[in-house]
């Protein structure tokens, strides 16, 4: 038996989540006393793994793999898990890692538990953790299969170190079916902070006013290096892109820290970041309901507050 | 073209949740029911190729009676013929199984689900259908034009858009984009008076099996009150997200 990581990488990287999966793989591993194995794809360099505890890396290097498509990067990940005598595979939260997790689960026919916020309470039966209701609640699944599938809430176990004495490297390759579908473009913007990864985001909503306003989101996100977001009437006047509407209906948010500006805090914004560690609140208005879900509140004028703040927090940034 | 849309029947995005039954269950006592948001996308975008391509719309839900009324409002949003499996499943794989056994008899081109469910938000039940078919499938599904029998589809990545091309039959895992807020269809009453006729067809569940089951529920622990800034103390505000928070 084995627990099996999908470490995910991008432009020749870890990504943070690899590293939070190999923590949380480890402590899995250490409980039922099973070697921990990281697959990656198309990395040369995996060194870094071993800071966190795997104990042997597969590699699968191979141009068929260059563009990511679910059914390819499911196979891998299904091969690997089955060469290898797998009872638990661990994925992230990504988009990609969500994408294969249920044609994993079908190609094993495992169990799939997704939305995974803590370790295990039992390993016999795998019993997990999971946020649901848009995180206005969680649920404890009890997994029955005897091979199981984890996606674990990005930001919600935490990198932790352990290196480990000797991590072995192998190779691996995996021969892939064919499929008619085809990746003909990516659009993406380089150099930006995602959502999804962002340790910070900062977000706007309709008490900015307008869109030539923004630049109070994008300068104050810049200065702390967040990405930025909105409530969903602002992505559906087309002040922002619907990319960076979050709340129960858009994406969801997972940071560090949270910081909502002229956002009113209706129930269905507020599900989708509550995972958010730590909340700050910009509000004209001392009776907006989101002064009840965040940690720190400031009541005031967005036009009056962000550019103090903006201005206060590079200094900070450059003391 | 015959096109599928599986309809999950979810709470209101308002609701209080509740549990009941020593926290083993959902309370439904006073909770409306909506078409979960992302499957109503999806349901909009089917009608648009019900109009332009005479594609024939069948909208599916794996539950009880209980789900009836949400599977109605779909007929009278435009949908053709409605199906309930008949159960209660216990996971999504168990929904995707039911709805896999059914897809192998009507042989759709197009299978449209919601990219995740807001109640148990699994994002399992799309994948685990395209993966038992064996169908093409682009999840977080953004656009999609079909012209005979070649789809062109965008998704959502991180950080942008990823444009791909496939043959039918297609799963998507639809999500607002696809269409607009603007454009979901409010059923009027011609609508409402149609759907009446339209057939509801409850066929009985196959022998799927569940790989996992929700032994409790529980709500966050309650948070503390906010500490309020003032306005001019902005300082504060940074030195207790650096020192207090360790965010900054
Ligand atoms: C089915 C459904 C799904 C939904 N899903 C989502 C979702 O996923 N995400 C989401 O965000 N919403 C969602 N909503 C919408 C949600 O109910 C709210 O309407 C929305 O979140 C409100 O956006 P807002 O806070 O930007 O705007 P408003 O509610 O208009 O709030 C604006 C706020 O700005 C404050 N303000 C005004 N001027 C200033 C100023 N000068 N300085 C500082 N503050 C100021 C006001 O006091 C107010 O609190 C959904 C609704 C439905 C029905
Ligand atoms: N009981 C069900 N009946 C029909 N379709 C469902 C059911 N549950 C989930 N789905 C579909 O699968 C999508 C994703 O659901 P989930 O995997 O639960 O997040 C939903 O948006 C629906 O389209």
């Amino acid at each position: 038996m084995s627990i099996v990581i999908y470490a995910e990488t991008e432009n020749g990287k870890f990504k943070k989540t690899a590293f939070e999966l190999a923590s949380y793989g480890r402590a899995i591993a250490d409980q039922s006393g099973t070697p921990l194995l990281a697959v990656t794809i198309n990395q040369d360099d995996t060194e870094e793994l071993a800071r966190y505890g795997v104990d042997k890396v597969i590699k699968v290097n191979d141009v068929a793999f260059e563009e990511f498509t679910a059914q390819s990067y499911a196979e891998v990940v299904s091969t690997i898990a089955k060469e290898n005598n797998a009872n638990i595979i661990v994925l992230s939260s990504s988009a990609n890692a969500k994408y294969i997790a249920p044609l994993v689960a079908v190609s094993l026919s495992a169990g799939y538990a997704s939305n995974v916020v803590a370790l295990p309470d039992s390993l016999a039966p795998l019993t997990l953790k999971r946020s649901c209701f848009t995180n206005k609640a969680f649920n404890t699944t009890s997994l029955v299969s005897g091979v199981n599938i984890i996606g674990l809430s990005n930001n919600s176990y935490g990198i932790k170190e352990h290196p480990s004495s000797a991590m072995e490297t192998t190779n691996s390759s995996v021969s892939l079916s064919t499929s008619s579908l085809k990746v003909e473009n990516i659009d993406k913007v380089v150099g930006k902070v995602t959502i999804a990864d962002a340790d910070v985001v900062v977000s706007g909503g309709r008490g900015l006013k307008g869109p030539e306003n923004w630049y109070l989101i994008e300068d104050l996100a810049e200065t702390l290096g967040a990405a930025t977001a909105c409530s969903k009437p602002v992505s559906d006047m087309g002040w922002r892109p619907h990319s960076e509407h979050v709340g129960q209906t858009g994406k969801p948010v997972a940071s560090n820290l949270y910081i909502a500006i002229g956002v009113s805090g209706a129930i269905q914004h507020l599900a989708g970041i509550n995972s958010s560690k730590v909340k700050v609140v910009v509000n004209i208005d001392p009776e907006a309901p989101f002064f009840k879900a965040a940690d720190y509140g400031i009541v005031g004028d967005a036009f009056e507050v962000v550019p103090q703040l903006i201005e206060k927090l590079r200094a900070f940034k450059s003391s | 073209m015959k096109i599928l849309v599986c309809i999950s029947h979810v709470p209101d995005t308002t609701s209080k949740i509740n549990f009941v039954n020593d926290e083993s269950a959902f309370d439904t006592n006073g909770v409306q029911f909506i078409i979960n948001p992302n499957d109503e996308f999806g349901l909009t975008r089917a009608i648009w190729m019900q109009q332009k391509h005479q594609a024939e719309v069948t909208v599916l839900t794996v539950g009880d009676i209980n789900c009836e009324p949400t599977l109605r409002k779909c007929l009278a949003i435009g949908a053709n013929k409605a199906f309930r499996i008949d159960m209660q499943p216990t996971d999504g794989f168990q929904v995707a199984q039911e709805i896999a056994a059914h897809c192998k008899k009507e042989s759709y081109d197009l299978i449209i689900a919601g990219r995740e469910s807001i109640d148990y938000n699994g994002a399992m039940v799309p994948g685990m259908i395209a993966g038992l078919l064996n169908y093409n499938f682009v999840t977080n599904c953004t656009s999609l034009e079909v012209e005979g029998n070649h789809a062109t589809a965008s998704r959502e990545i991180d950080g942008g858009i990823e444009n791909v091309s496939c043959e039918l039959p297609l799963v998507i895992g639809a999500q607002k984009g696809l269409v607009e807020e603007k454009d979901l269809i409010i059923p009027n009453m011609r609508g409402i008076m149609q759907a009446r006729q339209k057939p509801l067809e409850v066929i009985p569940a196959t022998d799927s099996v569940a790989k996992s089951s929700i032994l409790k529920f529980e709500k966050p622990a309650p948070k503390g009150a906010v500490k309020l800034i003032d306005a001019d103390n902005i300082d504060l505000l940074i030195d207790l997200l650096h020192n207090e928070a360790k965010v900054i």
